[in-house]
């Protein structure tokens, strides 16, 4: 079964449409051209997103995974309506996410999104208590009298002391603020929570406590969880389902478990691979770093790296396609479950 | 201590740091053998970081007590500056967490590397530049000629690490004291890393102490592990011990803490290190231990080697009144 | 504006630092011993101004043929002018020109630079174009330059004085917090204001304004002594405030002619002056060091 230039059969064909559904999405950024001289203004197109394909129905969680300059930062502000993508088209219950935001507070209140500098996030100059109220007052979700219980209520829930309601953000724990920042984007009483390397940068336990909080919180609310992480661990421990994603493109998407037990992309193999696991030996990594996407390598964008490419994968640019249940993968080789065997489809 | 079969190169005893009136380092002592691979592992806060820029000498503000002996140079916090001067980079050298902010932006890298490579060898011109090209060869960096007259703006973080790699090394120190050096950089770029200071200390017989956050990576890469907790040292020994026979309640937290692929299940700890002015006077874990007892608050535990059996490990050692 | 104003106290925390010196810091006047003494000479200024005719011993325009260019003695402490008038009382009300004058024309400065630095910060385009040139040829002259040239449209008097030396210093105020509005606005937490469909309008008050307004604030501090010395030098150019006015800058100029027998009659305005500006700079400077976000995140 060859499945490149093969469109994407939705696996979904429910009714209601999925909470984010993208497709195509292309989003190119105009740079400098590289070693321009001061007197030339050329620029070139930098593709930071080149045909993306994704689907997040309502209640699932997923993670998305790769490493800096992966496209993972541009394809979340698509995600929240910041940008509208140059190409392709990002849509939220069926509706262009940029229409949806435009129109009224009803998007903005639906999607809450949790910064990686969380701390930056918030207005240095208000108190724990006034960052909390202000979407509460914002979306009018209680009444004046209620507002100060329900501030204590969410201080509560996302585990803080009460007494942080009249503290700043500058006198408290990395750990506290990414708190902080989780009450006050559950304060707008949201569907889904976008959340950007959400606990990176922070110590183990502190780790272990916010994730243990982001997922009863995820359970108890059914919220639609779309968590931003460069480890896969976190992405295992939190999320059903995971997309990985390599220079602009999605290479790899399916159930957490399923991809990473036998990935198919070399790369999600190699990431895997690269990731810390008790007392094994460190595996031979990926030869050199992630190309420039203003220099793509030919044929498939991996093949610059990949370990198993072959002569056709610096001819041919691999599209998204169907691998097994609910998987996907842009590979012309794909690995199977018995290893790096290549595939029958020569 | 005693059956050590190498030579200790490093050994700390009772190395106390104390800023204002907060104790940050408290009585820490450990050995480092030739060749060792040490990782010191903790929370932020732990001080495993001090302990390195301690024994740089780079530690700003800060009383610092205890002695730190090493073969050859003697005590390097009874130096002066003038000898230590001589010691950095040529026997002891430190590779920072953030590369970037390491090097010095308005200089090339190859002209940084030259320095170094001419101030502590007394090479020529000519003699450091090949020796130059040769150390970027060895680290790993493709085109190191063309390299050599880039920035360090110019570089990825991953590049940037390896230029630090270069010259950390470049005079084939005893002792390589990397401080987080990977915690900046991508899983695939700091698998590379860390695979490369580990083969370029081994191939110079040099030591090695990683400061790490990840206890899972510090068993992948390291002989022995120290785990700190609030300044002290709760827990030291071979990094198997460490990890499968573990006394320490912390070290045990500190392992369940680790998320591995496919973990699905962690139980996360209570609470948070205490501020420094409301420490307990005796084992700092103890508000947040779940064996402490009565005792554990007011007095410290010391040091006391955990013979499991007549086979077991001569250093593995813990501190704790309630081991597990 | 029904929701709006309620919010207004959360916005704009009055003065407050962000984050209250905590249980076991020592207080500010202990770590800062300079700062102190600067605050107490600053403060005793301020009610010397106050309460000049308590504290006056004479009439500070009341002229004595009599006490002609005396040298201090316990009649006149600091000795009396070319027309008998008492140098003392007159450096005394002299305090509150020089307060008066400082105050209110960095008061003026600072509305003039918030205006057009906020309208240069948030516009973009020909509008940021066009102020910002202004604020440049503003900051081309130095600002007693522009005051004589302020003065020379607007005649002279005191409130002349205050206005000229207000516009003269808009210029530096417009490009510091055109500055931090840059900064501000590009902060994280005006992106997740923004992506709460918070309105623009909202976003700017609530969240740019608050962080704008403070670091103006301690440069107002530190500029007051910076317009003292200029409104004092256009006294002194004989173009400020009209004698027989108690001004420092009058009295150092009047005194010039006999400085070589008489040296008191300029030394001692010359001397308040310098304390003054002295002790506003170090007051300035602490609170700026001790509030300042930027510099105290460092620490």
């Amino acid at each position: 079964m060859i499945m490149s230039q093969t469109q994407t059969k939705r696996p979904s064909t429910a009714p209601t449409p999925p909470v984010f559904e993208l497709i195509e999405v292309e989003q190119e950024f105009s740079v400098p051209q590289p070693g321009r001289s001061l007197f030339n203004r050329d620029t070139v197109g930098l593709k930071a997103l080149d045909g993306v394909r994704l689907s997040i129905a309502q209640g699932a969680s997923l993670a998305l995974v790769g490493e800096s300059g992966s496209g993972k930062s541009t394809l979340l502000r698509v995600l929240l309506g910041l940008d509208a993508p140059s190409g392709g088209r990002a849509l939220y219950r069926g509706k262009p996410i940029r229409e949806a935001r435009a129109r009224g507070t009803g998007f903005a209140r639906d999607v809450a999104m949790v910064y990686q500098d969380a701390r930056g996030s918030l207005d240095p100059r208000m108190t724990v208590g006034q960052l909390i109220a202000e979407p509460l007052r914002h979306f009018n979700i209680v009444r004046k009298g209620e507002e100060a219980a329900r501030v204590a209520q969410l201080i509560d829930r996302v585990g803080l002391p009460t007494d942080a309601a009249s503290r700043y953000p500058s006198g408290l724990s990395g750990g506290q603020v990414r708190r902080v920042a989780i009450a006050r984007a559950l304060a707008s009483e949201p569907s889904v929570l976008v959340a950007d390397e959400a606990v990176s940068g922070l110590d183990v336990s502190t780790q272990a406590q916010l994730l243990t909080l982001l997922r009863s919180l995820q359970r108890d609310m059914g919220l639609t969880l779309v968590f931003i992480t460069h480890d896969l661990g976190v992405a295992s421990y939190l999320c059903e389902e995971i997309a990985i994603m390599y220079l602009g493109r999605i290479v790899e998407t399916g159930p957490t478990d399923a991809v990473l037990d036998t990935p198919a992309h070399p790369y999600s193999a190699a990431l895997r691979a690269a990731a810390p696991r008790f007392f094994e030996p460190i595996p031979e990594p990926l030869p050199g770093e992630i190309p420039s996407p203003l220099d793509l390598p030919n044929g498939c964008r991996f093949s610059s790296r990949c370990p198993a490419a072959q002569e056709d994968c610096r001819l041919r640019d691999p599209q998204l396609g169907q691998q097994g249940a609910g998987r996907a993968v842009a590979c012309l080789h794909p690995l199977t479950s018995t290893g790096a065997q290549a595939s029958e489809t020569r | 201590m005693k059956d050590m079969v190498t030579q200790p190169i490093l050994s700390l005893r009772d190395l106390s740091v104390h800023r204002g009136a907060a104790k940050i380092l408290d009585r820490v002592t450990l050995s480092l053998a030739e060749g060792e691979t040490l990782a010191l592992v903790g929370e932020s806060g732990a001080g495993k970081s001090t302990i390195a820029t301690a024994l740089m000498r780079l530690l700003d503000g800060a009383k610092v007590e205890g002695s730190a002996e090493m073969t050859g140079a003697g005590d390097l916090l009874a130096l002066s500056e003038r000898q230590m001067v001589k010691l950095r980079g040529r026997r002891l050298s430190m590779i920072f967490q953030d590369a970037g902010s390491a090097l010095n932006p308005s200089y090339t890298v190859g002209r940084q590397l030259i320095t170094v490579l001419r101030r502590n060898l007394g090479l020529s011109k000519a003699e450091a530049r090949s020796r130059a090209i040769e150390l970027f060869t060895s680290v790993g960096i493709n085109d190191p000629e063309g390299r050599m007259s880039a920035y360090p703006h110019q570089l990825s973080g991953g590049m940037q690490q390896r230029v630090m790699v270069a010259i950390a090394l470049a005079c084939n120190p005893d002792l390589l004291l990397a401080d987080e050096p990977t915690s900046a950089l991508d899983v695939t770029i700091q698998a590379q890393i860390v695979r490369l200071i580990l083969a370029q200390t081994k191939s110079r017989g040099a030591s090695c102490i990683f400061v790490l956050h990840d206890l899972a990576l510090a068993s992948q890469s390291c002989d022995r592990i120290v785990v700190l907790y609030a300044g002290q040292v709760v827990e030291a020994g071979p990094s198997r011990d460490i990890l499968e026979r573990h006394r320490h309640p912390y070290t045990k937290q500190l392992k369940s803490c680790v998320l591995e692929i496919g973990t699905k299940d962690i139980t996360a700890p209570e609470g948070t290190v205490p501020p420094h002015s409301e420490m307990p006077v005796g084992c700092r874990f103890a508000t947040r231990c779940p064996r402490a007892l009565p005792r554990c608050a007011g007095e410290a535990p010391p040091l006391q080697p955990a013979r499991a059996g007549a086979d077991g490990p001569l250093d593995h050692h813990f501190a704790c009144w309630n081991p597990e | 504006m029904s929701i709006q104003t309620p919010d207004a106290p959360t916005a704009l925390p009055p003065a407050e630092p962000p984050k209250k010196a905590k249980t076991g810091r020592r207080s500010i006047f202990l770590r800062r011993p300079f700062f102190t003494i600067a605050l107490i000479v600053a403060a005793g200024y301020v009610l010397a101004a106050i309460f000049a005719p308590y504290v006056a011993p004479y009439d500070p325009v009341m002229q004595d043929i009599n006490a002609m260019m005396q040298a201090p003695s316990m009649a006149h402490l600091l000795g009396t002018d070319s027309y008998g008038q008492d140098i003392l009382s007159r450096v005394i009300y002299g305090a509150r020109y020089a307060l008066i004058i400082g105050i209110f024309s960095v008061l003026i400065g600072a509305a003039g630079g918030l205006v057009i630095g906020l309208a240069a910060g948030l516009s973009g385009g020909w509008l940021e174009w066009a102020l910002m040139r202004l604020i440049d040829s503003i900051l081309a002259l130095p600002s007693l330059i522009l005051a004589v040239a302020f003065i020379a449209i607007l005649g002279q008097g005191v409130d002349k004085v205050v206005v000229a030396v207000g516009l003269s210093m808009i210029g530096p105020f417009a490009r510091t917090v055109r500055a931090d509005v840059m900064q501000v606005r590009v902060q994280l937490f005006v992106e997740a204001a923004t992506l709460m469909s918070i309105p623009y309008l909202k976003v700017i008050w609530r969240h740019v304004l608050p962080n704008v307004i403070f670091p103006l604030a301690v440069q107002v501090t530190i500029r007051i002594s910076e317009a003292i010395l200029v409104s004092s030098s256009l006294s002194f150019l004989g173009i400020g405030v009209t004698p027989p006015t108690p001004d420092w800058g009058l009295m150092i100029a009047e005194g010039r002619a006999f400085v070589s027998f008489a040296a008191w009659m300029s030394a001692m305005p010359g001397f308040a002056l310098a304390l003054l500006l002295i002790a506003l700079s170090i007051v300035g400077d602490g609170i700026r060091e001790e509030f300042d976000p930027k510099l105290r995140r460092g620490a």
